[in-house]
């Protein structure tokens, strides 16, 4: 019995290690592929151990103005996700406490609804407005990703705070606002960084709106690395050197606050 | 003064901010939305919308393309999530288990959930490509023949769904890993008494226990991968051909290619109700499976 048992042990341990290989395999591949020169990526001898060049991150930076995209992704994921906590800190808060449920279901219809179905009505009303490549489109059309998101994600954590400490100072005279501003929210530091992570991750990610209301002035990350491919014969090094420059900040955010990054995609499951 | 008459009329001041924001951004644009399906029009200011009634419809259900995308958008959708929902389950099981490196584990699966998906193409871009990808380097080193991967009209939906479920898996494990923790211990217990295998407890114990949380990954997930829009465009725009074009990227290419605005539309609009009643079908699923247990 005991034999056995050891004996599955391992097995299990030698599946999970499999699994967890196959699934890190693209990232590391990424990675590996960055360093490599045209040449080397053709060759099928020496997949791990070759001469790293950093031609194709000098390449990225310097031919192809990947700082102005950074800056452009970073100011569209921050204004974004300052928005979506402007508003959707207290509609949480009021939902929470007031139990209006009905209303949280209807703004998680924004989780349903195909991004593209609203995209359009907003690129004829954007282009009226002159708005097209701005960052105030960008910035609201992300914000419809990160309010929802940031609601769901509060509900819950303002419901689990104690009402105690609210009640303690309403009877000290305090204003139910005051409450929320002087009380609530320096204690809910938790939940605010992790629906602000997500939301900055997804907006980081988003493709789909920023490809339509982005132009050359605000064209973000996800764009700008679209655009790298050329159909003639693929750059795969700088390919692959420009996507790890997207990928990584977010891997590494979500690599040092993990506990955060974990509750937040379970609680809210969503992406854009 | 002020503070007071905030104070009472708290609840609303505080949602109202939000609610005007979804609804000017969501709720008025998808009517526009509907709107203009009944319209035809290609954004020139010198030809204003022109109303056709239930044509752009017509057009959409009798022509092949629709029909097409719509096989496509189902055959993409339910294999990539029955193979998510199988993976995901044994996987979770698997990680479930007691011992060192649970986190090292659940940190590594969080990787392919928050890079960026249009990178994650490109990096599968150069995995599958026939020649110099690695793919077809570990086929040819077992004596198998290469495949065309992306570039095949029968291979690129299974292609597809092999990133699909790397990327999206690990989030049914994330989600049934909650939900593991919470299940009660004693059925475990007494099932070990019994003298239970490992198997028979997973039959007969964890899946029933977990259904609900299995249900709403199945929902979330489904709801998702009727939508796939980056992971498709990045690596296929469609192709070859139309293989691969998911009613999702036929609105894109009607809207903003071809700018038939009002075509684009009512496909949008049978796509929003298509997404709405296949969620309305979990739901209903899921309600009636709670009776039944």
């Amino acid at each position: 019995m005991k034999r056995r048992g050891m004996i599955s042990g391992y097995l299990f341990t030698i599946l999970t290690v499999f699994v967890l290989v196959v699934f890190a395999f693209p990232l590391v591949w990424m990675l590996l592929a960055s360093f490599k020169t045209q040449i080397q990526m053709q060759s099928t001898s020496n997949f791990f151990f070759f001469e790293p060049t950093m031609k194709n991150y000098v390449q990225v930076f310097q031919e192809n103005n990947f700082m102005k995209y950074i800056y452009n992704s970073a100011v569209v994921a921050l204004g974004a996700t300052a928005g979506g906590l402007l508003l959707g800190l207290p509609a949480a808060y009021s939902i929470a406490r007031y139990r209006m449920h009905g209303l949280a279901l209807t703004i998680l219809i924004a989780r349903i609804v195909p991004g593209i179905t609203f995209l359009l009505p907003w690129f004829i009303l954007f282009n009226n407005m002159n708005l097209i490549d701005s960052y105030t489109a960008l910035i609201l059309s992300h914000m419809l990703v990160s309010l929802p998101f940031i609601i769901w994600v509060m509900i819950p954590f303002f419901e689990s705070l104690p009402n105690e400490i609210e009640e303690a100072a309403l009877i000290d005279g305090s204003s139910k606002a005051g409450v929320f501003v002087r009380i609530v929210l320096p204690i809910s530091g938790p939940g605010i960084i992790t629906s602000s992570l997500m939301s900055i991750i997804f907006s980081w990610n988003n493709f789909l709106f920023s490809l339509v209301l982005a132009g050359e002035k605000t064209k973000t990350l996800p764009i700008a690395l679209f655009n790298f491919i050329s159909y003639s014969e693929v750059n795969w090094g700088g390919l692959m050197a420009a996507a790890t420059v997207i990928t990584l900040p977010i891997i590494i955010i979500a690599l040092f606050s993990q506990r955060y990054v974990i509750s937040g995609l379970s609680a809210g499951a969503v992406k854009g | 003064m002020a503070l007071k008459w905030l104070d009472k009329r708290l609840k609303w001041v505080f949602t109202l901010p939000a609610v005007l924001f979804v609804a000017l951004m969501m709720v008025f644009p998808l009517g526009y939305t509907i709107r203009l399906s009944f319209f035809e029009w290609s954004m020139s200011a010198i030809n204003p919308p022109k109303w056709v009634g239930l044509d752009n419809y017509k057009e959409l259900l009798s022509g092949e393309r629709f029909w097409h995308d719509f096989g496509i958008t189902f055959y993409f959708t339910f294999a990539a999530v029955i193979v998510q929902m199988v993976l995901g389950v044994l996987i979770a099981v698997l990680l479930n288990r007691k011992g060192k490196g649970k986190n090292v584990a659940k940190t590594i699966f969080l990787m392919p959930m928050v890079a960026t998906p249009i990178a994650m193409g490109m990096v599968w871009l150069l995995i599958f490509e026939p020649s110099i990808g690695v793919l077809n380097t570990i086929l040819k080193t077992f004596g198998l023949n290469p495949l065309e991967w992306l570039g095949s009209v029968n291979q690129v939906i299974p292609s597809l769904i092999i990133i699909d479920t790397w990327q999206w898996t690990p989030m049914i494990c994330l989600l049934l890993l909650a939900g593991l923790t919470t299940l009660p211990q004693d059925p475990y217990e007494s099932a070990d008494v019994d003298g239970a295998s490992a198997w028979q407890k997973f039959i007969y114990i964890t899946l029933p226990l977990l259904r609900p949380t299995i249900l709403v990954a199945l929902m979330l997930r489904m709801i998702d991968a009727l939508k796939t829009f980056d992971i498709i465009f990045a690596t296929t725009q469609g192709g070859p051909g139309s293989s691969s074009e998911t009613l999702n990227i036929y609105g894109y290419i009607l809207a903003f290619q071809n700018f038939k605005l009002g075509l684009a539309s009512s496909l949008l609009v049978l796509f929003f109700l298509l997404v709405l009643g296949m969620t309305l079908g979990v739901i209903w699923l899921r309600k009636r499976l709670e009776v039944a247990s």
